[in-house]
């Protein structure tokens, strides 16, 4: 791991800058906690410190820069404290028992884990469908591979809410199919063009030599084209899963949603709690993270036991 | 009943239309290329007409695309106002200050096996997260305007950016740059004559996957909170009071944004790499 060194170099560096910025950022709210406690502030009325720029109030009151670190509300937390709220809604609530409150982030996570497999699940199968039909199709191919493209290039939030909506016109309870469709849609492209790709892969003398032992076409699907598709879907799945998740996180944000970890932001956000928006988002940020590299350990484990790995 | 059967034979008169050209003699010509797509496209929108108005759907559900087009004609005023402000303001001016940012980070950090090494798996983690989730943050930070939904795009368009032109630059081989190196050609010259155009590919690429996120961040962001104009306000406002007919004509707006973005920064990759094997035409 000759890289481990530089990646724990530019993070530590990335948490000091975090730090760094943190006392410009919550001078403002500090020196008002401050003057509400009937301390001597420079400049002492609200309406004056509002316009007055933030380095200036940090030369003016030295002392008040440390308050900015212990913030409730802080513009911008320190990394200590969106650990701490992360432990206390994930590992402490677990201790307790109750990993399933509805205060946990556990019990979030679930939610929009469970949306994200489905959205993945849908999305794969139907970008894996859609490959096989465009590499045997022709007439697919050529109709169907500008519209996949286009389809990207169309921002699905915008229909994120309409999809919400009917749904539930529709007669379907609960956020969990439209968010699973939201993902789905992020998340079939990727795995459409690489399985195209990796479907493709074979050179013309492998698919003459399966004609010459009179391969079926069936045969020479499993024996040849999928196998040697493998390292391309992967890759694929990869980026397939991230995009899933982003698709659920963005199906929880319109408003409505109660559980998910992207109706704990827009919770946070409408209650003025920018810890618990911080700790969902670090939440999300280790989901996403698990998921690569749980699928990333999967393809070492099966390209191995398929002997491609390099 | 009528309307959903006329709208399947089009449909299937489409098909067989499009696989008749496909299989024919002149499919590689670029009018036959195009138009198989278009057919593709509006069999889809006739199967949607007809089903709209053979189970008479309610246009508070789902309008047809008709309605849509009328809807979109009538009010073009109110779109190019949202246009203006979400695309205009707030993606694009966000697109340039991300994408110009992560090329400058990547350039300076080049410089650095080092950081290099540290920042690019560090960049590709953070390409992979669901980083729309700070918009309220930023909302937060920067105003109800536009400068939030830029920033948001900022951050959202730098790691993907970032990460191509730094694996770009490494495109680059010992003997080229032995080459260059024979020429006394120092890092300024290499640079921009060896190094940028072999990364351009890689850039144009990390570029198009940002075309996308900028649009989805400006709009995502848009429902936090934002001025009375924007694409994403009046989705969100559209969708509460059950005007969905003018949310379609938004999202087709959204639609013909995205798609002209991408498609403007594919058409000067394809005119800034033409040199490249995958723009080649084979004579």
């Amino acid at each position: 791991m000759r890289n481990t060194l530089p990646i724990l170099a530019v993070l530590g560096a990335l948490v000091v800058l975090w730090y760094v910025a943190v006392a410009p950022m919550n001078i403002r709210g500090a020196l008002d906690v401050a003057d509400r406690g009937g301390a001597e502030v420079i400049p002492p009325e609200s309406r004056d410190r509002f316009e007055t720029s933030i380095w200036r109030l940090m030369v003016d009151n030295p002392e008040q820069i440390a308050a900015g670190y212990s913030l409730d509300r802080p513009r911008l937390p320190t990394p200590g404290q969106v650990g701490q709220e992360l432990w206390k809604t994930t590992g402490d609530m677990a201790l307790k028992g109750r990993p399933m409150s509805k205060r946990s982030l556990i019990y979030h996570g679930w939610i929009t884990l469970q949306s994200t497999l489905w959205g993945f699940a849908l999305g794969t199968a139907l970008g894996m469908a859609g490959a096989i039909a465009i590499v045997y199709s022709r007439v697919v191919d050529m109709s169907l591979m500008p519209w996949a493209i286009i389809s990207q290039t169309v921002p699905i939030v915008a229909l994120a809410p309409m999809i919400i909506v009917l749904s539930s016109q529709v007669g379907i309870e609960g956020r969990g199919v439209p968010k699973a469709i939201i993902s789905a849609y992020l998340c079939y492209f990727p795995v459409l063009v690489g399985m195209v790709k990796g479907l493709r892969s074979p050179a013309a003398a492998q698919l003459d030599l399966l004609k010459t032992y009179s391969a079926s076409g069936v045969q020479g699907f499993l024996k040849l084209r999928l196998p040697a598709s493998m390292p391309y879907l992967f890759t694929s799945l990869k980026i397939g899963i991230a995009a899933a998740l982003v698709g659920t996180i963005v199906g929880e944000l319109p408003t409505g949603a109660i559980s998910g970890l992207g109706a704990r932001i827009l919770i946070g956000d409408q209650f003025g709690t920018p810890l618990a928006i911080w700790s969902a988002l670090f939440a999300a940020a280790i989901l996403a993270g698990t998921l690569v590299t749980l699928l990333d350990l999967l393809q070492r484990v099966t390209l191995r036991r398929m002997g491609m790995l390099a | 009943m009528n309307w959903l059967i006329f709208a399947l034979v089009f449909w299937l008169g489409g098909w067989a239309l499009n696989a008749y050209l496909a299989n024919s003699p002149w499919r590689s010509a670029l009018i036959v290329r195009v138009m198989i797509p278009v057919v593709f496209g509006v069999t889809l929108l006739v199967l949607w007409e007809g089903t709209v108005r053979a189970f008479g759907v309610s246009p508070v559900i789902l309008p047809a695309p008709s309605v849509v087009a009328s809807t979109f004609v009538a009010s073009t005023d109110i779109l190019w106002e949202d246009f203006q402000q979400t695309v205009l303001k707030g993606a694009v001016s966000g697109f340039l200050i991300g994408t110009a940012a992560a090329f400058a980070t990547a350039i300076l950090i080049d410089r650095s096996a080092f950081l290099t090494r540290g920042l690019l798996p560090i960049g590709n983690f953070v390409a992979a997260l669901p980083i729309v989730g700070i918009a309220p943050i930023l909302v937060n930070w920067f105003g109800f305007d536009w400068h939030s939904k830029a920033a948001v795009v900022v951050v959202m368009v730098f790691f993907p950016v970032l990460v191509n032109t730094v694996q770009g630059l490494r495109e680059t081989d010992a003997m080229q740059r032995d080459l260059m190196h024979t020429y006394a050609a120092g890092y300024f010259d290499t640079l921009i004559k060896l190094r940028l155009p072999a990364a351009l590919p890689f850039v144009f690429n990390g570029l198009k996957i940002a075309t996308t996120l900028a649009l989805i961040g400006a709009i995502v962001a848009e429902y936090f909170g934002s001025p009375t104009r924007g694409m994403g306000f009046r989705i969100s406002t559209g969708v509460g009071s059950l005007s969905i007919d003018l949310v379609w004509a938004e999202i087709v707006v959204a639609a013909m944004a995205g798609t002209t973005f991408y498609g403007l920064v594919a058409w000067i990759e394809k005119r800034v790499t033409f040199w490249h094997p995958s723009h080649r035409t084979s004579n």
